[in-house]
């Protein structure tokens, strides 16, 4: 895969960043958190300042938890992470200045549109969505998130919705109107569009597990670092801990190694026993056992089973993180000394989208019936936002819920049976890395559990749902919008948010007001 | 005396406090928790409104009783005193700031009328060209939920009872609640204070729910000094007929932005309306044009309880003997929850006012028939 991060190499096309006021060199292609990352020294990875004054660098890597957030340009809270470096770019980490304030911009004349098919998320089922549903004569629009196609596992590759669809990237959807169209925001200003069929493909985000120092900086998401690496930092002879559950954290460490970091381990916090019936579930799918056995083989040494994260800290050159190993009653814990500690607890479904449309949402993401549409008749969704089950799922989905988004319902019944067992794979990941029980008690009181709002566990005792605890201790109610914390809450108390309300992600308030149609 | 309390929002917490402190044995019904109904959507601007003498009299005592309370409140009701600026856009409107000061300085009220050059220095980021301003510097600001949370935690010290995760699905003459898990409470007493919720529980009540719209932003802290209100704010509140929006934006002690305000009558669809945000936020950033560029992190609504003379219903609702209102605070129920439980306390045991109630009996509707006073 040819990523910003081999450009990064190659030193050809640098440009300059004004960050905090010093000059810092960064490579064309690489986002502004990569650049801020790859200033080396001891506080690079100090993005930012908590409202409690401690330090925080980027967890997730790919837009959701505002981790990396900066004023760059004079746009406030603008995630660097979904930001591509340009010459000459002014980056500003302290928090915005009191009042008075520069002058607004003047607010850019909405931009309307509308399509046959609208679809949300370029990622592998996006893309197959937007190509099918194109082919088959639609006109569509694509939008994403992230500065280009690719989704989180193609992210910087070469992958494009083909067949004439149009996309938008950098785009992010605020709300939907009460007609049913749909309000973008970019970082140029408000979009809006409104299509005859939306075929959601919002993907999956990581789930963390709050323990004792998942906040420093150098603790970072394991996709988190996995986007970071592939948006251009430079991990180069860094000593990486990848720890947490799921395939995805081989693929974390695979990537890691070929840039060239030294894996000091990568701990798994599914037993042998699970992983054994995985294992016999992947050799009747050839494809996923080759993937497999390639990942192992550069990564198999360091690989333990039923073992997890119990504490990480700061140390005069990096981190030193406890990995606690073993059955209950037998457990042995262990130091290891990183300068980066990726983390992520498997993955959950983006639903965000789905709600605000008031499509059902399951155990597993979005409710879809075996062609993909949702509860709501013009909407479709596909891929892992329906429940994690990997690139292949994603993209049969996709191709379904693009042709039956174009009418073309037709010439998709031949993929149902391939979406049916993809759907089968997904069930069984789902109960191969199911959460050990001893994670939920892994924060101690003090032990931050919302990272916008610095709300501690202890802060969070007592509350019987979300909305109860969001309204009396502040969980979830920063920029992330309970994104990161919502699902720690549902792993360590039990609840998670339950509703949406606009803007789905924070924009100008300025943007707030441009959501009517002409 | 027994007394029980439907609704445990800012005006059920406060009188089961008030009650549970004057020796009543008080139990509290809630159907999900203190705190979470309007009192969680609301504003929590703590401040004298003057357009009745029996208006003044209510919100100055509730803003002096919280002042009393100050000193006692959990951290997270960010309680503080950042007054009120009535801004005023022209001449006319000056000359309304001017004989508002002179309503309140006859009862008691501080304020003070500045002009243009001192506005801009208080709130640079004010537009320029505006007349001047009325401060208030004794107005408040406060988070109320956690507040409803400890003033029940509080009661319950003081011997009252919580039920929570059951709702009132009647009442019935001689004090008899009837409860969705099919149970019944006796008391002699029933105080119905469910909020916008009323009249689905006293049939005949008239409260209509009024929708609001407010918009919170991230930390901006210094952008805005005071809650800042627009003079025409009162009287298109009083417009009950119409829908309105006025620019009232208010510091958040974590140094948000709190932006409002809307009224829609008789929508009770939570959404919120893009249309009408679209309106209420022009209207924001044409005071305040900045506003504009910080970023907004959630919209919300909520139902505010209206009555047809503005004023609310806290007394004895003569149709169903025993049953006590304790509702229809439309957009001052934060400010005046306090009041309104010193008055019940008054009433129930017979003790002396220390506002005269008249205004808010109930009963000054069962003259007339309720439609008519709509
Ligand atoms: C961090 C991470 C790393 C992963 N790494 C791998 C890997 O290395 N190998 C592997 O096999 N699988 C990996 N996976 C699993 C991977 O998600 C799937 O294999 C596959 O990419 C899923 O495709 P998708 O199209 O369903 O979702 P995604 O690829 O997640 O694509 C969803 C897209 O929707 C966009 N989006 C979401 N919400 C909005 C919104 N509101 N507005 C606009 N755009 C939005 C996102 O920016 C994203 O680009 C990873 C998953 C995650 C979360
Ligand atoms: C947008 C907006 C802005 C506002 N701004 C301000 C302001 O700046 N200053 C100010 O002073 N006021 C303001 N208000 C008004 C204030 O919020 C309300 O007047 C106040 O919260 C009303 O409190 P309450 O206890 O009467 O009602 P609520 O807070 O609604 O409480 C009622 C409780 O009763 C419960 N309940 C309902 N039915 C039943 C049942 N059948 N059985 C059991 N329990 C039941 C509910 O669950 C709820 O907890 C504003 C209101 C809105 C909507
Ligand atoms: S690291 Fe950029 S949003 Fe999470």
């Amino acid at each position: 895969m040819n990523g910003p991060a081999d450009t990064a190499r190659s030193h050809r096309d640098t440009v300059t960043l004004v960050v905090d006021g010093v000059s810092v060199a960064a490579v064309r292609g690489q986002s502004v958190a990569a650049a801020l990352l790859s200033r080396g020294g001891a506080t690079a990875w100090h993005v930012r300042t908590s409202v409690t004054g401690a330090p925080r660098g980027p967890l997730c890597g790919m837009g959701v938890c505002f981790e990396c957030r900066a004023t760059v340009d004079g746009r406030e809270l603008v995630r660097t992470c979904q930001e591509t470096v340009r010459d000459g770019m002014r980056v500003d980490t302290a928090a915005p200045a009191a009042a008075p304030r520069a002058c607004p911009a003047i607010p850019a004349v909405p931009r309307h549109g509308s399509c046959d098919v609208l679809v949300v998320g370029a990622g592998p089922a996006g893309i197959a969505a937007a190509s099918a549903a194109a082919t088959a004569g639609a006109d569509v629009i694509v939008i994403d998130d992230n500065p280009a196609p690719g989704g989180q596992i193609w992210r910087g590759g070469a992958a494009r919705p083909e067949g004439g669809a149009r996309f938008f990237p950098g785009t992010a959807v605020v709300t939907v109107t009460p007609s049913g169209a749909i309000q973008l925001q970019d970082a140029v200003g408000t979009r809006q569009v409104v299509a005859r069929r939306i075929v959601l493909a919002t993907g999956a985000r990581e789930r963390f597990v709050p323990f004792p120092g998942w906040t420093l900086p150098g603790v970072v998401g394991a996709g988190g670092l996995q986007a970071l690496v592939k948006q251009g930092l430079d991990v180069a002879g860094r000593r990486v801990v990848v720890a947490g559950s799921g395939p995805l954290l081989l693929a974390v460490a695979d990537v890691a190694a070929r840039s060239g970091a030294r894996l000091e381990a990568i701990a798994e916090q599914a037993d042998r026993v699970r992983l054994a019936g995985f294992a016999a579930w992947l050799v009747a799918e050839p494809a996923k056992l080759v993937q497999a056995v390639g990942l192992a083989r550069t990564t198999a040494a360091v690989y333990r089973l039923a073992t997890f994260p119990v504490a990480v800290r700061a140390a005069a050159d990096g981190l030193v993180v406890t990995l606690r190993s073993g059955r209950p009653g037998r457990e042995r814990d262990r130091d290891v000394a990183c300068d980066i500690l990726a983390c992520g607890f498997g993955l959950v479904p983006n639903t965000d989208v789905a709600r605000a449309f008031g499509c059902a949402i399951g155990a597993d993401g979005v409710v879809v019936d075996e062609r993909q549409r949702t509860t709501r008749p013009d909407v479709l969704a596909a891929g892992e936002c329906t429940g994690i089950g990997g690139v292949d799922k994603s993209l049969v989905e996709g191709r379904v819920a693009g042709l039956v988004a174009a009418g073309a319902g037709a010439t998709a019944a031949p993929l149902l049976a391939e979406v049916r067992r993809a759907r089968q794979f997904a069930a069984r990941l789902l109960d191969t890395f199911a959460l050990d029980p001893r994670l939920r008690t892994l924060a101690s009181a003090e032990t931050v559990v919302c990272r916008c709002e610095d709300v501690v566990a202890e802060r969070l005792r007592g509350f019987t749902g979300w909305r109860e605890a969001k309204l009396l201790s502040r969980v979830g109610m920063g920029p992330c919008q309970g994104r990161v914390c919502g699902t720690a809450t549902a792993v360590t108390c039990g609840f998670a948010p339950d509703d949406v309300r606009p803007p789905l992600v924070p924009v100008p308030t300025g943007a707030l007001a441009d959501a009517v149609s002409p | 005396m027994d007394v029980v309390i439907v609704g445990a929002g800012i005006v059920g917490a406060a009188s089961a406090l008030a009650l549970a402190r004057a020796g009543c044995r008080v139990t509290v019904v809630e159907e999900r928790f203190p705190g979470g109904g309007a009192t969680a959507a609301g504003m929590g601007h703590v401040v004298v409104i003057d357009d009745s003498p029996a208006q003044i009299a209510l919100t100055s005592r509730g803003r002096a009783l919280w002042e009393s309370l100050a000193p006692h409140l959990p951290a997270a009701a960010e309680y503080r005193r950042p007054g009120t600026a009535w801004v005023a856009a022209d001449d006319d409107e000056l000359a309304e700031a001017a004989a508002k000061a002179e309503r309140l300085a006859a009862a008691g009220v501080a304020a003070r009328l500045v002009g243009p050059a001192e506005l801009a220095r208080f709130e640079p980021a004010l537009r320029p060209g505006l007349a001047g301003a009325l401060v208030v510097p004794d107005d408040a600001v406060v988070y109320p939920p956690p507040v409803a949370a400890w003033m029940v935690a509080e009661a319950i010290d003081a011997g009252a009872r919580l039920r929570r995760g059951v709702a009132a699905t009647a009442v019935e003459p001689g004090g008899v609640l009837r409860l969705t898990d099919g149970g019944r409470i006796e008391a002699d007493a029933v105080v119905v204070a469910t909020g916008a919720a009323a009249a689905r529980l006293v049939p005949g009540v008239p409260i209509r729910p009024r929708k609001g719209h407010l918009v919170i932003t991230d930390r901006a802290p210094g952008l805005i000094r005071h809650q800042i209100v627009e003079l025409g704010y009162v009287k298109r509140a009083h417009d009950v007929g119409t829908d309105s929006v006025a620019f009232n934006v208010q510091p958040r002690a974590t140094g948000q932005v709190l932006v409002g305000s809307s009224r829609q009558i008789d929508v009770t669809a939570p959404a919120v309306e893009p249309k009408l945000l679209e309106t209420m936020l022009a209207r924001c950033f044409d005071y305040l044009p900045r506003l504009a560029t910080v970023p907004a992190i959630r919209a919300w609504t909520g139902l505010r309880a209206a009555t047809p003379d503005g004023l609310p219903l806290v007394g004895p609702w003569p149709a169903i003997a025993g049953l006590w209102l304790a509702t229809g605070h439309e957009g001052l129920g934060i400010t005046t929850a306090p009041a309104t439980a010193e008055g019940l306390v008054a009433g129930l045991l017979g003790r002396d006012a220390v506002v005269d109630p008249a205004p808010w009996l109930p009963a000054r509707f069962l003259a007339v028939p309720v439609e008519a006073a709509r």
